[in-house]
């Protein structure tokens, strides 16, 4: 087993000490991330990023602090779900199900312990599933030439809306927003392209401002508009008192949760959501009348957060295996790839394979120590939880502003920043989603250079981009994912909105 | 009603003809033309958005309300807020600035005055000394400058 031997060497990594506190940190900050309302998991990462390259972090330290961050977020997301009835985040979405009434009934501790054990049951089954999967979609992947990637990264553009998305025209116009400020900068024919002479332009625009500005600023905007920074009430908090039995009624339920959730994490256009909304009505068909779904049953619990958990390490194998991400906060995982120098897609297998295995096994260690963590200390995030959004929010504005303050030194970037805040507000207002902004902006560069190849390849002649059968079929793919949500996406819509009576912040995923 | 995205499409292809007419403008790179030029995927993004903006135009999507009066000059206001904190960090120091900043947000988002600014003066401390400490990284101190120790 080729694999089982780089999984050692990447727990040799993940297991060093620095590594293991950061390791640590990430798991904290990130369910404190999910937990807040307000700060969800892909704003939560994106503030991360420029902190921890002030801290001088060494690429695979600041890369398995920000997983343990991305892991833990899909942990903190039930916190608010079960006990305020919000989701933390848009994915914990149907953990308010069953979670609230649980509360409601004086079992929240048993509500947010069974959550904790779904999620880690959710996250070590797809783990498991990613550590298999990837180096055979790694493997695959290196077949693909510049045609198959400009296909991709069209797929990927596609398919970001998801099947549940509203307007996949307003996910092409984000995305080609986010391209168009990729282009900005002296490309690789050394021409400038829309700098307008302005010096700070020659280099680019930076991305991690962009995602900064865009998430954070743009969030508490949101939040000043309705005017809700004075909190919500929140539940009372009882002895937990849970035994084995307990825990092994939710097993199956889990188990199958985090297996749907994988499969629904790699798919490109489904995403956590989708996953957790999948596991949760499946579970609520197979078990049918011997449960009481809807009114606090604990395999109502479990499945969505098993779901969630699973598909958001779903979520990383093509984000890590292609270079392509399928949802916002891989997204911003991305840009800290590309920041650290590391490029993304099949070849980091072999040439970061310490990198990547060391962060996949820093998710399997990063799963322990959540389960620890949600646990017993449960009540330190409860407790944090009632900081109303009014103190909340400034403060994370505030680390926004120091963070990216410190990548240069320069108030410069912190105008662009507050620009991009504003635009972010706006596009929101039209509800243009964001996402597909920061891909292009990420991906921008990458697939002009696989356009260029490629015609470089066939001597100026269009029809390269879909000559071989695979690239036809990433093209028909991504028609599809274009083609489909117009079709499909009503029903789907619909179905979701009869089963969660409140939906959570439209850039959780 | 559906003048948003009416309008959001119309400005697109503002956007979309001027980005696209900027690409024309590139000078030839060095050592002549190629299959690829710098010109030619800004060319394919500009009608990619002017086609899909002339969809919005034509198929909008219901508005969503804008904040006009109280609650949009508290948007203003956050926003102004912003900009000075940006305009001022330097001048001020990160101290100061980060009082009168985070303050002016939690008071404008409900918090009371004094409650406000003491969040404002005690974050703005701590995250001060934590970076100059803990992480050795240098916020610029400002009109407090008198207070470093070497």
């Amino acid at each position: 087993m080729e694999t089982l031997g780089y999984l050692m060497d990447g727990f040799g990594v993940a297991l060093q000490p620095h590594n293991l506190m950061f390791a640590l940190l990430g798991a904290f900050l990130g369910t404190l991330i999910g937990a807040l309302p307000g700060l969800g998991p892909a704003n939560g990462v994106a503030i991360l990023i420029p902190l921890a390259f002030s801290l001088g972090l060494a690429p695979e330290t600041a890369l398995i602090m920000l997983t343990s961050v991305y892991a833990g977020a899909m942990y903190g997301g039930r916190i608010s779900s079960i006990l305020l009835n919000i989701p933390g985040d848009e994915p914990a979405m149907m953990t308010c199900l069953d979670g609230y009434p649980m509360a409601q009934k004086g079992k929240a501790s048993e509500a947010l312990a069974i959550s904790a054990v779904a999620s880690f049951i959710g996250s070590l089954v797809a783990t498991i599933g990613l550590i298999l999967l990837a180096p055979l979609l790694a493997n695959f992947a290196l077949t693909f030439g510049p045609a198959e990637y400009f296909a991709l990264f069209l797929l990927a553009f596609a398919t970001l809306g998801g099947i549940t998305g509203k307007n996949p025209i307003k996910t092409v116009v984000a995305a080609c927003i986010g391209l168009m400020i990729a282009t900005v900068g002296i490309d690789n024919t050394g021409v400038p392209r829309y700098t307008f002479g302005v010096l700070e332009l020659f280099e680019g625009v930076d991305f991690i401002i962009a995602i900064v500005g865009l998430f954070a600023i743009s969030e508490l905007l949101f939040f000043i508009e309705e005017r809700a920074g004075g909190g919500k009430e929140k539940m009372k908090v009882n002895k937990l008192s849970l035994s084995w039995k307990d825990i092994r009624e939710i097993l199956p339920t889990s188990f199958r949760g985090g297996v749907l959730g994988f499969i629904a994490g790699v798919l490109p256009g489904a995403g956590a959501s989708l996953g957790s909304f999948i596991s949760y009505t499946l579970e609520k068909r197979v078990l049918g009348k011997k449960g009481y779904f809807g009114e606090g049953d604990p395999r109502g619990v479990a499945a969505p957060e098993a779901g969630n958990n699973g598909a958001s390490s779903g979520a990383l194998v093509p984000m890590l295996t292609l270079g392509v991400p399928g949802s916002g906060t891989t997204a911003v995982l991305l840009a800290l790839l590309i920041s650290l120098n590391i490029t993304p897609g099949p070849l980091m297998f072999t040439q970061n394979a310490d990198i990547v295995w060391g962060v996949i096994a820093a998710l399997l260690i990063g799963n322990f120590l959540l389960l620890i963590l949600n646990i017993p200390l449960v009540g330190i995030f409860v407790k944090l939880l009632s900081v109303p959004p009014m103190y909340l929010l400034p403060i994370v504005t505030m680390v926004a502003f120091v963070g990216i303050y410190s990548i240069s030194n320069t108030t410069f970037d912190l105008y662009f920043m507050v620009a991009f805040g504003v635009a972010g507000y706006g596009l929101r207002k039209l509800e243009i989603p964001l996402v597909p902004v920061i891909l292009g902006l990420l991906l921008g560069p990458e697939m002009e250079k696989n356009l260029r190849h490629a015609m470089d390849i066939s001597d100026g002649d269009w029809m390269i981009l879909w000559s071989s059968g695979l690239a036809i079929g990433l093209w028909a793919f991504a028609t599809l994912g274009l083609v489909l949500p117009y079709i499909l996406g009503p029903i789907l819509r619909r179905r979701m909105r009869v089963a969660a009576p409140t939906t959570g912040n439209p850039e959780g995923d | 009603m559906t003048f948003n995205d009416r309008i959001f499409g119309v400005l697109m292809i503002v956007l979309a003809v001027a980005y696209g007419w900027g690409a024309t403008q590139f000078p030839e790179p060095f050592g002549g033309g190629e299959a690829v030029g710098p010109e030619t995927f800004p060319t394919l993004l500009a009608i990619v958005l002017a086609i899909s903006s002339l969809y919005l135009i034509v198929r909008p999507d219901p508005d969503n309300v804008w904040p006009w009066s109280r609650t949009g000059i508290e948007l203003i206001i956050a926003v102004v807020v912003l900009i000075l904190y940006a305009v001022l960090l330097q001048p001020l120091g990160f101290i100061i600035s980060t009082t009168l900043a985070v303050g002016a947000l939690c008071w404008r988002m409900g918090a009371r005055p004094v409650n406000a600014f003491l969040t404002g003066a005690i974050s703005g401390v701590v995250v001060y000394f934590l970076f100059s400490f803990a992480l050795d990284l240098a916020l610029p101190l400002g009109l407090l400058a008198f207070l470093e120790v070497n």
